[in-house]
């Protein structure tokens, strides 16, 4: 139904109008990848729709690296296929491959740029394997360096940059063919947060502004919260959870998602969590996660109100995560009346609030 | 020093140049593919195939474990195929070409193998084929190292071609050898080693400027 409507709309709309949701620019179909006896990829299917980010997460060693470089063929699955704007490629000769590779640009961690080149060769390099005429490829690098905003470094070389100036050169480079997909493989680990920040930026802005399709792989939640529409959770080569990136933060499944985003999530702060007993104290301590509408709307000074007595906020806070409320509270309810903790939590749980009894402490917080 | 002798040194400075360059040049021509051949196709290269590799690497190894004296006159029959006689500066140009080649594979292989394998693979990604990878990625990245080992090379052939007197191929060892030593002119001896440490001064001196101009790692 909802295909049939973005059909429609697309008729009316110029072209890059928004994203269109009616083609799948990758899909991947039970891939598996081992080395040696260990499997690095083990059975993963997911879709990549075209205009939008998708992150993929996982600790090191999760299959996440190994799971990219399958989309353009730097590695070769062992089964599954890769779909690349409908055309499985997995199989695909290295000749065959070649001409697909131009359609999808790549971000690396450690950067890439050719050392003796200067900045604008470097971006013009995509072009110079396409057998671009020379005026053509220089206009297009002092375009794309014009967007990355480093135009007044294209004659210099690659050492004299800092690191984020060294990303924003990789990403020129990797738009200078105007690809279909872009690929990022861990593109800010080795930034500092800051400048994390900024080639974030610059990468939604790309998103935004070319309708361009974004992979990313990363071990940081951070990268994730800040750009990514959807994420797909990978551990041990296997997708553990997958979803838009709000529901996902609100009501991680797994324990692997779970502690990935303890990061960036509040926690109960350590000193207190130090004194929790398991058996009844003088004071509750309860985590209350929320999301949406729970989040939106008044809810302590109404749990004040429906249940009179005391509780305190202790710790949290509520995020946005792509325009949503996300938020955790620690909340501290007094006393020892074990029908006074209930109604709080049917209180907060009849508000869609999750509810979780952490423990007790002895003393006031 | 008569002079003579010091037309004599001046020819045979002429001789140990021209020998020089001549072999340092077909050892560049010769040694710079046969590197790329090495590194492409050692396990995870360009073009693997650990058959090709091996058989390479044995006919290197196989060439410098040779002697050079032994190998100037082992070659013989073949230099006088390709030049027509096996005596004289052009003769020698033969064997200190094809030892040099070797040797220059070698210091050429260890410079392109440091190239990131990052570059490679940005290169790959970004549709590059094998050819594209050598001209825009291995050989422009490795070129410092390339140069600079094309200068020890230099140095080692001036120091080979003081043997090739042996074959009455002249230059500066052979004029040592004949007058400084064995006729006992002792300032033909001193101009020889004065030449000579001038020579090799000079380029590893222009060698290092030029390394230093391509260095672009900051």
């Amino acid at each position: 139904m909802n295909q049939h409507i973005t059909a429609s709309r697309e008729i009316a709309d110029p072209p890059h109008a928004g994203p269109d949701l009616s083609q799948d620019v990758v899909r991947l179909v039970d891939l598996r990848r081992r080395f040696g006896a260990t499997p690095a990829i083990d059975g993963i299917s997911l879709t990549v729709r075209k205009g939008e980010i998708l992150g993929i997460i996982g600790r090191s060693g999760a299959g996440k690296s190994t799971l990219i470089r399958c989309l353009n063929g730097l590695e070769r699955p062992d089964s599954g296929k890769v779909f690349i704007e409908g055309r499985e490629i997995s199989r695909l000769g290295e000749r065959d491959l070649q001409p697909l590779r131009r359609r999808i640009g790549m971000i690396f961690q450690h950067f890439n740029l050719l050392s003796a080149k200067t900045v604008e060769d470097n971006v013009a390099l995509p072009l110079k394997i396409e057998g671009r005429p020379k005026a053509e490829r220089l206009a297009r690098a002092a375009e794309l360096l014009e967007l990355v905003g480093l135009s007044e470094k294209a004659r210099a070389y690659p050492a004299s940059l800092s690191g984020g100036q060294k990303q924003r050169v990789g990403i020129a480079r990797a738009l200078a063919a105007r690809p279909a997909l872009l690929l990022s493989d861990e593109a800010t680990s080795a930034l500092d947060p800051e400048t994390t920040r900024s080639i974030l930026a610059l990468l939604k802005d790309i998103n935004r502004q070319l309708g361009l399709t974004i992979l990313l792989i990363t071990h940081e939640m951070e990268v994730i919260r800040s750009i990514a529409d959807r994420v797909a959770v990978i551990d041990a080569g296997r997708i553990v959870e997958q979803g838009p990136v709000w529901s996902v933060f609100a009501e991680p499944q797994s324990d692997i998602t779970k502690s990935l985003l303890g990061a960036i999530r509040p926690q109960l702060p350590a000193e207190l969590a130090a004194r929790l007993l398991p058996a009844s104290g003088a004071e509750t301590i309860l985590r209350v996660d929320v999301a949406g509408e729970a989040a939106s709307g008044p809810l302590l000074s109404d749990l004040a109100i429906a249940v009179p007595g005391a509780f305190r906020l202790v710790h949290g806070g509520i995020d946005h995560i792509q325009q949503q409320p996300v938020g955790t509270l620690f909340l501290s309810v007094a006393g020892s009346d074990a029908s006074h903790l209930a109604a709080v939590i049917t209180f907060l749980k009849a508000r869609q609030a999750r509810v979780e009894v952490l423990g007790h402490v002895a003393s006031p917080v | 020093m008569s002079p003579v002798l010091f037309e004599l040194l001046l020819r045979s400075i002429w001789e140990t140049v021209l020998m020089t360059a001549a072999s340092g040049l077909i050892s560049l021509v010769f040694g710079l593919p046969l590197g790329l051949a090495l590194i492409a196709t050692e396990r995870g290269g360009i073009a693997e195939s650990l058959w090709v590799n091996r058989v390479l690497g044995a006919i290197i190894n196989g060439f410098r474990s040779v002697p050079f004296i032994i190998l100037l006159v082992a070659l013989i029959p073949l230099t006088r195929l390709i030049v027509g006689t096996s005596i004289g500066t052009w003769a020698a140009i033969v064997p200190l070409s094809i030892a040099a080649t070797p040797y220059y594979a070698r210091i050429a292989e260890v410079s392109l193998r440091e190239v990131d394998h990052g570059l490679i693979e940005a290169a790959r990604a970004m549709g590059g084929n094998r050819w594209t990878i050598i001209r825009e990625v291995l050989v422009p990245e490795a070129l410092p190292g390339i140069v600079a080992g094309f200068t020890v090379t230099l140095v080692t052939l001036i120091g080979a071609s003081a043997m090739a007197g042996a074959i009455g191929a002249g230059g500066l060892g052979d004029l040592a050898i004949r007058y400084g030593y064995q006729r006992f002119e002792t300032s033909v001896m001193v101009a020889v080693v004065i030449v000579l440490i001038i020579l090799v001064c000079g380029i590893q001196w222009a060698g290092d400027r030029l390394v230093a101009r391509l260095d672009r790692r900051g």
